[in-house]
């Protein structure tokens, strides 16, 4: 596998042997100009960032390469494995360049590859178990990592002291704390990496992961005061040096966090403001957080920290706050950075490896680091633990405090401190180098090559990954009211009950300032729950509709009719009656928006097939029939459509005015009952079982005047007009995915007519009424809706094909228009959709 | 009221009540400190009103149904005993002590199975022993913010029920009710730790 990536580093250095007497050439003062070159070679002016390019493009496919087998990277974690190829390409570089290049400087690291690790760290940490453990990973970052530094350097200086490291070694306490100070932090960077492979459970994860980031502020502090210590010269190091080194770690640690909540508020803010340019969503957190990183590093804060609390502390709001393109963007590009920066982080520590000239090896001083490091973090792991399963709800038992000790993997945070010293007040710093080389190569190496086998064969609890249902969701909202009631009646204010004030607080204040109302209005788990659910329904529903059409031998005996029914039922008529486009130009001319369209039509398959729960039986028996698929859900199908409320977030950007009104403005979308056409072939069988739908009469909004298919009483020439707009459907395939990224896009907020809406009786059959007949006369039947799809009986077709049919009935309609206006009327469109989905939540 | 002495033998019954609930001497004796506190008037019992003049109790959603639930048959005074059975729900479940048990016993009041039924009883309004769809949307109103809509809390709701319910009959069984919840430790979710 090293193989394949070999070639590709040839590249840069023969490139740049070759190029740079070109490019010497037309500098020389003397000659005359050569004339107009056809080719000149400008390496110099790219080598750079071209370099950079290479390197990443080299670790890249050396994670593809790495990943075409499975079984290696199922034993080996990806960080070995690129650690040893920036060994092998180390090995190369000297000894083609003769001297050791491209290493992992301490300025590059810091700077930029670090950042985006923890952002990505910090923004996706689970807010809710990282609180939840607060008190332990707290106690294992500081407690934890000044018991390593202080022992380990000790340990070592005994050691010296001993007899065991050679007297070459020029080092006295203070330096031997010094490079304890800097070994002994476990390392974010591999600790991620490794434990990502291993699954172990949340709660083991957080801790030691949580660990790695808050120890940052400790390890700065240490190295920092170690360092200047160092330089002062012991002798001249009073007692107020010792006050103020502890003093500055409260505020290297407070400072590094304010710095990140100061910017997360920020961020937030901002992000509120958003609305007209979605487009510089993504870029404002990458930007702000990353000058709170670089804030902090000004300051000689804790940049890790202030990143980490600023992805955790902007999360929520942002999230509520951008559009869900740009959730997806933020989340994209922070797990390449993140990725990217890791493969490079890894491979540099391998290629650095290789330059002999920073080395000086002592066989006692690195034994004795690597038994010293590995034996007091497990006694200090035992030893806190002990004190911290006195105050635990759960205890961690010993197979967790084997994984702590173990999993405390040292990185490249170690190497880039350690290359940080200077050699003139650190004598003996090329044995640290060498130390701490090795120590991480060793962690790294062979720890993270044995955790997952030792994982297994303690029988570590895995993490279990299930999606919350929504019973699991509301009893768990329950649990925290119920355990905070408690709290109040024992009288002791503990975590529940400050959970509990923060809630509030972030509800009545936080949530008000740092959210869009519309943001605001919807966040509500449960809500959000259930939403994502409907979503995932649909989504599955999609995925699912290519196998769907092709069986024809479906058995639901709640449709026993459907075939003959699809077959008769208007969608087919339309097709086939008019074949040709639309050649009415001029409906061009009414076009409104392509996402108009695309959102409607999603709409409508979102109102036609989800929200109503379906029985259970029901959805065994279908899940059973969809071509022998394993059930993806059961019981979470559902059949008839009772509402969607949906934002149309980004189609109102055009709105030109901010007002709370435009903010509220939501489209309701309706299980209409249809047209006539489909009554006739529906299969009166369907009836009892399925649910009839729940319709609930939209007091009119904004959109409802707005957009076309809301237009309840408008003229049908216009709405034809501007149903049929879509004419030529460009590519199915395309815009079918489209169609449901933009399902996915769709905030559903609560809607803004509650005080009206709220007034009906719960199930008000009878005001869907007055609605229907505005449009159709005839469609006063709300069972129509039932009535089957043509395009998803039709056996054998595929996806993409009967997506094809969406456009095709909009497009015909004009066609048809001329004909019988009432059967063109919105509801028709509308009950296609909600077939097309009523089928699917049945499948 | 009461002297703050730190023996426990002030408690009335304090060893049947110590057999009942499991509770460690040091925890019935706060608990009994707050009980008095609770109880303004030195009556010797709770009262409903005792328990709303809780400030922060006030404001939790459940609150109500919190409170109710100490009062269990429409009783209108809480004794100690009564106070700390209800309590008792939320003790951290002991391993040690679970494997000792006695089969014969009863299940101590913080097993898994009566965390549960604490919670289901506060669903179920008119302990018929289900929970409806409309006592689910009532609990679903109380929790969820006014910003949804009475529609989209039914869509909830129904969709809630339906989900644990399997035997179809519309509403969810206590039995439904633990297997919604059969992935999640229980005893570690309704636990407080000072609640030894």
């Amino acid at each position: 596998m090293l193989r394949a990536a070999l070639p590709l580093l040839g590249l840069p250095l023969a490139g740049a042997g070759a190029t740079e007497k070109p490019t010497q050439e037309p500098g020389s003062p003397g000659e005359p100009p050569p004339g107009l070159a056809l080719f000149r070679w400008q390496w110099h002016e790219v080598e750079a960032p071209y370099l950079v390019a290479l390197w990443i493009l080299v670790a890249s496919l050396a994670k593809i390469v790495f990943h075409l087998s499975r079984k290696v990277t199922s034993l080996v974690p990806e960080s070995c494995l690129l650690i040893l190829l920036g060994l092998a390409l180390g090995g190369i570089v000297l000894a083609v360049a003769k001297k050791a290049e491209y290493q992992l400087e301490p300025g590059t690291f810091f700077l930029f590859l670090l950042p985006p690790i923890v952002l990505d760290s910090g923004y996706f940490m689970p807010s809710r178990l990282f609180f939840d453990n607060l008190g332990a990973i707290l106690t294992y970052a500081v407690v934890g990592t000044l018991w390593n530094a202080f022992t380990t350097g000790a340990a070592l200086w005994g050691l010296q002291q001993a007899g065991l490291v050679a007297p070459r070694v020029q080092a006295g306490l203070l330096d031997f704390l010094l490079f304890g100070s800097l070994i002994s932090a476990v390392d974010p960077v591999a600790v991620l990496a490794v434990f990502e492979e291993v699954h172990v459970n949340e709660t083991l994860f957080i801790i030691v992961f949580g660990e790695s980031l808050l120890n940052d502020a400790v390890t700065v502090v240490l190295y920092k005061v170690c360092n200047s210590f160092v330089e002062m010269g012991s002798a001249n190091v009073r007692a107020t040096d010792y006050l103020k080194g502890v003093a500055s770690l409260f505020v290297v640690s407070l400072g590094g966090a304010a710095v990140g909540l100061v910017f997360a508020f920020l961020l937030a803010l901002t992000t509120r403001f958003t609305k007209r340019v979605r487009i510089i969503e993504p870029l404002l957190v990458f930007l702000l957080a990353y000058a709170a990183y670089l804030t902090a590093e000004m300051a000689s804060l804790s940049a890790i920290l202030a990143v980490t609390m600023c992805g955790l502390g902007c999360k929520k709001y942002v999230e509520a706050n951008i559009s869900h393109k740009s959730r997806t963007a933020v989340k994209y590009t922070m797990k390449t950075l993140a990725s990217c920066a890791e493969t490079v982080i890894f491979m540099l520590l391998g290629i650095s490896a290789v330059d002999s000239s920073k080395w000086a090896w002592d066989s006692g001083l690195v034994l004795g680091t690597l038994f010293f490091i590995l034996f007091f973090r497990a006694l200090g792991v035992v030893l806190q633990t002990w004190v911290l399963n006195q105050f635990r709800l759960v205890p961690l038992d010993k197979i967790d405090q084997v994984v702590m000790s173990y999993g405390g993997l040292r990185g490249a945070v170690a190497f880039a401190l350690v290359i940080l010293l200077d050699r003139t007040k650190v004598p003996a710093k090329d044995y640290f180098v060498a130390t701490t080389i090795v120590v991480v190569f060793f962690t790294v190496i062979v720890q993270g090559l044995t955790i997952k086998p030792l994982v297994k064969w303690l029988k570590v609890k895995r993490s279990e990954h299930h999606k919350p249902t929504l019973n699991q969701e509301l009893h768990e909202h329950t649990f925290d009211h119920i355990l905070a009631a408690v709290e109040d009646v024992v009288g002791h204010h503990g975590y529940h009950y400050w959970r509990d004030r923060w809630e509030q607080f972030d509800k009545k204040y936080l949530s008000q300032l740092l959210m869009r109302r519309s943001a605001y209005r919807i966040r509500d788990q449960i809500w959000d729950v259930y939403y994502r659910l409907n979503i995932r329904d649909a989504i599955s529903f999609v995925d699912q509709g290519g196998h769907v059409l092709s069986s024809t031998g479906l058995t639901l005996p709640s449709m026993p009719s459907r075939n003959s029914m699809a077959e008769t039922s208007v969608t087919n008529l339309l097709r086939e009656s008019g074949s040709g486009a639309c050649l009415d130009l001029q409906v061009i001319d009414t076009v409104r928006s392509g996402r108009d369209r695309e959102d409607a039509a999603m709409h409508h398959l979102l109102c036609g097939g989800l929200y109503k729960p379906r029985r259970r039986k029901d959805g065994v028996a279908n899940t059973e029939a969809t071509n022998g698929k394993p059930p993806r859900d059961l019981g979470f199908h559902d059949t008839a459509a009772v509402i969607l409320t949906v934002e149309s977030e980004e189609e109102e950007d055009s709105d030109s005015s901010e007002t709370e009104k435009e903010d509220d403005e939501g489209i309701i979308f309706v299980a209409r009952a249809t047209s006539e056409v489909l009554q006739e072939g529906k299969a009166s069988g369907s009836l009892e079982v399925c649910p009839s739908p729940r319709i609930i009469p939209p007091s009119p909004t904004c959109a409802e005047k707005e957009l076309p298919w809301k237009s309840g009483q408008g003229d049908l020439a216009v709405y034809v007009s501007s149903e049929t707009t879509k004419i030529v459907p460009v590519d199915m395939q395309t815009g079918w995915n489209q169609s449901i990224s933009s399902l996915e896009s769709l905030a559903s907020p609560p809607c803004t007519q509650a005080p009206t809406m709220t007034r009906l009786p719960p199930r008000p059959r009878a005001p869907e009424e007055p609605q229907v007949p505005l449009k159709l006369p005839l469609s006063s039947d709300p069972h129509s809706c039932f009535a089957f799809p043509p395009s998803l009986a039709k056996a054998g077709r595929s996806r993409s094909e009967s997506s094809a049919d969406i456009p095709q009935q909009q497009e015909l309609q004009p066609l048809m228009g001329h004909k019988d206006h009432t059967h063109l009327s919105p509801g028709t469109a509308n009950s296609h959709w909600c077939i097309h989905f009523n089928k699917g939540g049945r499948l | 009221m009461g002297s703050r002495s730190s023996h426990a033998a002030k408690i009335p019954d304090v060893d049947s009540i110590r057999r009942e609930t499991g509770f460690s001497q040091a925890s019935l004796l706060r608990l009994y400190h707050r009980f008095r506190a609770l109880d303004r008037t030195g009556k010797g019992y709770l009262s409903r009103l005792d328990l709303q003049q809780i400030e922060a109790l006030a404001v939790n959603p459940l609150g109500d149904r919190i409170i109710d639930s100490f009062f269990p048959d429409g009783s209108l005074r809480l004794d100690f005993p009564g106070f700390v059975r209800v309590l008792a729900h939320f003790r951290p479940v002991d391993e040690e002590e679970d494997g000792n048990r006695d089969p014969k016993e009863p299940e101590p009041l913080n097993s898994r199975m009566n965390k549960l039924r604490f919670a289901f009883q506060l669903y179920d309004l008119d302990r018929d022993g289900k929970i409806s769809r409309h006592e689910m949307l009532q609990v679903l109103r109380l929790m969820v913010g006014v910003q949804v809509t009475e529609e989209q809390l039914e869509s909830i709701a129904d969709r809630t029920v339906q989900e644990a319910d399997e035997d179809g009959d519309g509403a969810v069984s206590f039995l439904e009710f633990t297997k919604s919840l059969e992935k999640m430790n229980i005893e570690q979710k309704m636990s407080i730790r000072i609640l030894k």
